[in-house]
């Protein structure tokens, strides 16, 4: 038996978008695919080792995360992403993740792939060049491609459907908004979604929208935007208005586009009560607590003053 | 309604944009008071908490203004965060109850000439197109030549016998500019006042302390974001060497970028957005020319430059030059910002000597 190839995916940033695509392609191609566990106390703590003070709490998960992996595994997948086209950025962190990755951990082996639409370089042709890297036949790698995004295909319209199947339910409905890197991560969002679920609360997804939908309801809010990742979330803003009871945004501190974009969107939105919640590394579970119940009081209150 | 103009400060460059803006709109356009204290304060209380610092700049210049009467604002800005600011910063505004016209001359992350011909037009119906790039080009000699000028005292200013003598001259060019203008004159007046300087004495000595200032864009440009951090190092006697200037982001940076990106193969692989390339390969190409230290500056939470240190971090340890890195936010810690300089200047004197 010969031994795989070992392709380290960290789970946090674009995990939460591309894993499924990721799995699959490389599991296609013959390797095997180690992801990181959850993030935990330890990963953070050596995350906050590898990144500087004033990094962003998603990054320094990251950097945690691949420091967990560095010793696990052959490779480890860090993709550039520049941007999808124009007027289409994504935040500079993500331009840069990959030189700052290679540059903290200098004894681990990295493979990235490019985006950058405005340039011609596409998700295909940046996963075809890696592709070739782990199989010498060109067909083999195209058909991974196509294998694996037709499993993301699926997969996202089953969340699409769950989150339909939601909005029937006659329970209090509030909308999260907030990056996937952030929200599914165990420890930015699980225990916001914990404290919601205990209090019977139904919790709608912003990123679990259809993606071109929201992005033609967000030119209802904000023209100018030009973060794709920010510009799919606040259009689930404008969609859901009329169905929901409340929204939730959830921030790392201290995140460049959502100082800018939350701060919008509290001043645009005057009917439905909203709460901006900035997690840190010293975020205290009780306080936290506190300041949802009290959100969930004031929802209830106006629910129960309309009907 | 009288239309009356107002633009966010960045150094002195408010001079070229006063001349473009009343010569193609031929408005009332309304200086916003030099920044001081109040600003910032004005600045920070409407803004959002962790917003980087420019951004609460740029508001307090524009409600001390609006104050003052004007009821145009014009903002311009890219690459990172700053190219979003209009859309909140208008919001904000707004929500205070001025009545303004918020324009943001910017699209898809770059300055747009269409966009400020289009907006002159409407204003001064009678510009012509001929007109429009005249005063265009007067006003971009005009920034060369102040970049120009100021390359060179930056240079020098801290070896001046007499230290008043540079600013005197520097103040009377800034007077002759804000006079009457023609690409002649322009051009008469550089060559005058780069006499005028070369013509002032100086004690240099031949291995003076050298020190290469790197960072993000509004803190270096804008002495008081970053407690005049310049005229520190001068008067302790440091050449001081900085590459950006208003004449690269607009001209120079397009053609430089990838030439950079190759000289920093080394560490990069890929632009890091924003200044961040620049901050890692100047770094690089500073060490290699044998300057004494860095000085690395940016607004607090500013993300390309975040990106840049861990890069420049190995840069320092690679070339062995000694960086120091501050971040400015809206509180005003001088005192802080004097005892950190302290420390490095008696240890790149103390390298110096061995």
């Amino acid at each position: 038996m010969t031994n795989k190839i070992k392709v380290g995916i960290p789970k946090a940033f674009l995990y939460y978008r591309y894993n499924i695509l990721w799995e699959n392609f490389f599991k296609k191609l013959g390797c095997e695919v180690v992801t990181s566990p959850d993030t935990n106390k330890d990963i953070i703590e050596q995350g906050k080792e590898y990144s500087i003070d004033e990094a962003c709490l998603s990054s320094k998960i990251y950097m945690g995360h691949v420091s967990y992996l560095s010793d696990k595994c052959d490779y480890i997948l860090v993709p550039r992403i520049s941007d999808y086209g124009k007027n289409e950025k994504v935040c500079v962190k993500f331009n840069g993740l990959y030189d700052v990755v290679k540059n903290t951990f200098l004894f681990t082996k990295f493979i990235d792939y490019n985006i950058e639409k405005t340039k011609h370089k596409t998700e295909f042709m940046g996963l075809f060049k890696l592709g070739l890297k782990f199989s010498k036949n060109p067909f083999k790698v195209i058909y991974a491609y196509k294998y694996a995004k037709r499993k993301e295909r699926i997969y996202n319209n089953k969340i699409k459907i769950q989150q339909e199947l939601i909005l029937k339910n006659k329970k209090l409905k509030i909308l999260i908004v907030a990056h996937p890197y952030n929200i599914y991560d165990k420890y930015i969002g699980k225990p916001i979604i914990d404290f919601l679920t205990k209090m019977n609360i139904d919790i709608l997804y912003a990123d679990r929208l259809d993606k071109e939908i929201s992005i033609k309801n967000s030119y209802k809010l904000s023209k100018g935007l030009y973060w794709s990742y920010s510009r799919e979330l606040i259009g689930a803003v404008e969609y859901y208005k009329e169905k929901i009871n409340g929204i939730i945004f959830i921030t790392a501190f201290p995140c460049g586009p959502d100082s800018l974009v939350n701060e919008l969107l509290i001043r645009k939105i005057n009917d439905i009560p909203i709460i901006n919640i900035l997690i840190d590394e010293s975020t205290a579970e009780a306080g936290l607590h506190t300041r949802l119940e009290s959100f969930i009081d004031i929802v209830k209150q106006k629910e129960e003053k309309n009907e | 309604m009288n239309k009356k103009i107002t633009f966010p400060h960045i150094g002195n460059y408010y001079i070229p944009f006063y001349y473009l803006i009343t010569n193609l709109c031929k408005c009332e356009v309304i200086i916003p008071p030099p920044i001081t204290k109040k600003t910032i304060e004005l600045g920070s209380k409407y803004s959002p908490d962790y917003v980087c610092a420019p951004f609460k700049y740029n508001l307090g210049n524009f409600i001390e203004s609006i104050e003052k009467g004007a009821n145009i604002v014009l903002q311009a800005g890219g690459g990172c965060r700053y190219g979003y600011y209009a859309e909140l910063q208008e919001q904000i505004l707004k929500d205070l109850n001025y009545d303004i016209e918020f324009i943001n001359f910017i699209e898809n992350n770059r300055v747009s000439i269409k966009k400020v011909y289009k907006f002159a037009k409407r204003l001064n119906p009678k510009l012509t197109r001929i007109k429009f790039y005249y005063h265009l080009i007067n006003a971009t000699l005009m920034i060369i030549i102040m970049d120009k000028l100021g390359r060179y005292m930056r240079e020098y200013i801290g070896f001046a016998k007499n230290d008043k003598e540079f600013e005197q001259v520097e103040k009377n060019l800034f007077n002759e500019l804000k006079g009457k203008i023609s690409i002649n004159r322009l051009i008469k007046i550089y060559f005058k006042y780069k006499n005028k300087y070369k013509n002032i004495e100086i004690n240099k000595p031949q291995d003076c302390l050298k020190v290469g200032i790197v960072g993000e864009l509004y803190s270096i440009m804008e002495p008081y974001s970053s407690c005049y951090i310049e005229k520190k190092l001068a008067k302790k006697g440091i050449q001081v060497k900085r590459f950006t200037t208003i004449t690269y982001l607009l001209l120079q940076k397009k053609y430089n970028i990838n030439k950079l990106l190759k000289k920093g193969k080394k560490y990069l692989k890929y632009h890091l957005g924003a200044d961040g390339t620049e901050s890692v390969v100047l770094s690089q190409e500073l060490a290699k020319k044998g300057y004494d230290g860095i000085i690395h500056i940016k607004s607090f939470g500013c993300t390309p430059e975040i990106n840049a240190m861990p890069i420049m971090a190995k840069v320092s340890e690679d070339y062995h030059i000694p960086i120091i890195y501050f971040s400015f936010d809206s509180q005003d810690n001088t005192v802080g910002v004097d005892t950190r300089l302290e420390a490095f200047y008696d240890m790149i004197v103390a390298r110096k000597e061995k």
